[in-house]
């Protein structure tokens, strides 16, 4: 990321190439998980194919194993869009996060087309990424991360237990680490982002252990938790002024 | 089976982009409000951390292996180290560790 050339214009196709270089590690881990996804699927009655479509078109680990326990039960159709309602509304918070890095010129086409793949781990190398959103980055990663979610669902379908379980259990840290990669160097630099971060893992790790909230699901945590963390944050610790919001932007980019 | 399960699929297929295209298409100007625009720049980080912990001590085979990856992991990106560094270092470290505790 350092010694990454920001102050020269790089061409669309470099900045692709440079989505496809950090996009790898999460296609990798996305083959993976997917691939124990795809076992989930199978169990709700669904075919290869089907799994494939529900992952290229979802792009979600926590929505789509929600839904495919609400499909298996046969339920209504309406239970089915309240449940990915609420395991994927933390997108919906990622979406209004990466409207204020586009440009605010960008064409409506580059943002359905980003809009299509925010996921956890993308949007995260989308906001570790310096200045203003290139849609072209994201291309890059989504060329490589929406085959390994969707390809890797489908053969989790055909092919189930295949990989031995140390291997999956080494595999499925390698998300968190990419979730580390992103928010370990600013919560270095900037004093607020570092409390927020422990601030974070504290509450997240109590509320999995309180209960009442204990029961809820990890995606409902994770939005309540969020929104009461980062108000806190913005109630005590407001950003300066826009400009100086974009040096705070570029310092835990390096 | 009485439901459709491509109707199943476009059901969730149909809410899960809504969710995340809406308000990218919809919020096309920089916000002005101050608080709006402090709230949406530390939300990334808090998420994340949330997922992050305690999350990883519940993937792996034993907690053990899934902290000393947490711990590795704060370690090298603390030190710069690259995404593929940091998350390949996190994999290997539980292999490894669970290899020595389970076998």
């Amino acid at each position: 990321m350092a010694d990454r050339p920001s102050d020269l214009l790089p061409s669309r196709r470099d900045v692709f190439f440079e989505g496809i270089h950090d996009g790898m590690p999460i296609a990798l881990g996305y083959f993976v998980v997917s691939f124990t996804l795809g076992i989930a699927a199978r169990n709700a009655g669904l075919t290869p194919f089907q799994g494939f479509l529900a992952s290229l078109f979802n792009n979600a680990s926590a929505g789509e194993y929600a839904a495919f326990t609400v499909i298996a039960a046969d339920a209504p159709y309406l239970e089915l869009a309240i449940m990915t309602l609420i395991a994927n509304a933390r997108y919906m918070l990622m979406s209004c996060v990466a409207s204020q890095k586009f440009a605010p010129d960008t064409p409506l086409i580059h943002r359905i087309l980003v809009g299509f793949d925010i996921t956890d781990e993308i949007f995260g190398i989308t906001i570790a990424r310096k200045g203003p959103l290139n849609p072209y980055y994201n291309y890059g990663a989504m060329s490589v991360a929406m085959p390994g979610w969707s390809i890797g669902t489908a053969l989790g379908v055909i092919a189930g237990n295949l990989l031995p379980v140390q291997a999956v259990s080494a595999l499925s840290v390698a998300l968190f680490g990419m979730f580390l990669w992103v928010i370990i160097p600013p919560a270095r630099d900037n004093r607020v982002i570092g409390a927020l971060v422990l601030a974070s893992f504290a509450a997240s790790f109590l509320s999995a252990h309180t209960p009442g909230l204990m029961e809820l699901s990890a995606g409902t945590r994770t939005i309540i938790l969020t929104l009461a963390l980062a108000a806190i944050g913005a109630a005590f610790f407001p950003v300066k002024d826009p400009s100086a919001d974009r040096e705070e932007d570029e310092s835990h980019a390096a | 089976m009485r439901h459709d399960i491509y109707l199943y699929l476009l059901v969730m297929s149909a809410v899960t982009l809504a969710i995340r295209i809406v308000p990218l298409t919809l919020i096309r100007r920089q916000i002005k409000n101050r608080f709006l625009r402090s709230f949406l720049f530390y939300v990334p980080y808090v998420t994340l951390a949330v997922m992050t912990f305690p999350a990883i001590l519940e993937t792996t085979q034993t907690p053990v292996s899934g902290a000393l990856a947490l711990a590795a992991g704060i370690a090298l990106a603390w030190y710069g180290a690259s995404l593929f560094k940091v998350s390949a270092a996190c994999c290997l470290i539980v292999f490894c560790v669970e290899w020595m505790l389970l076998g």
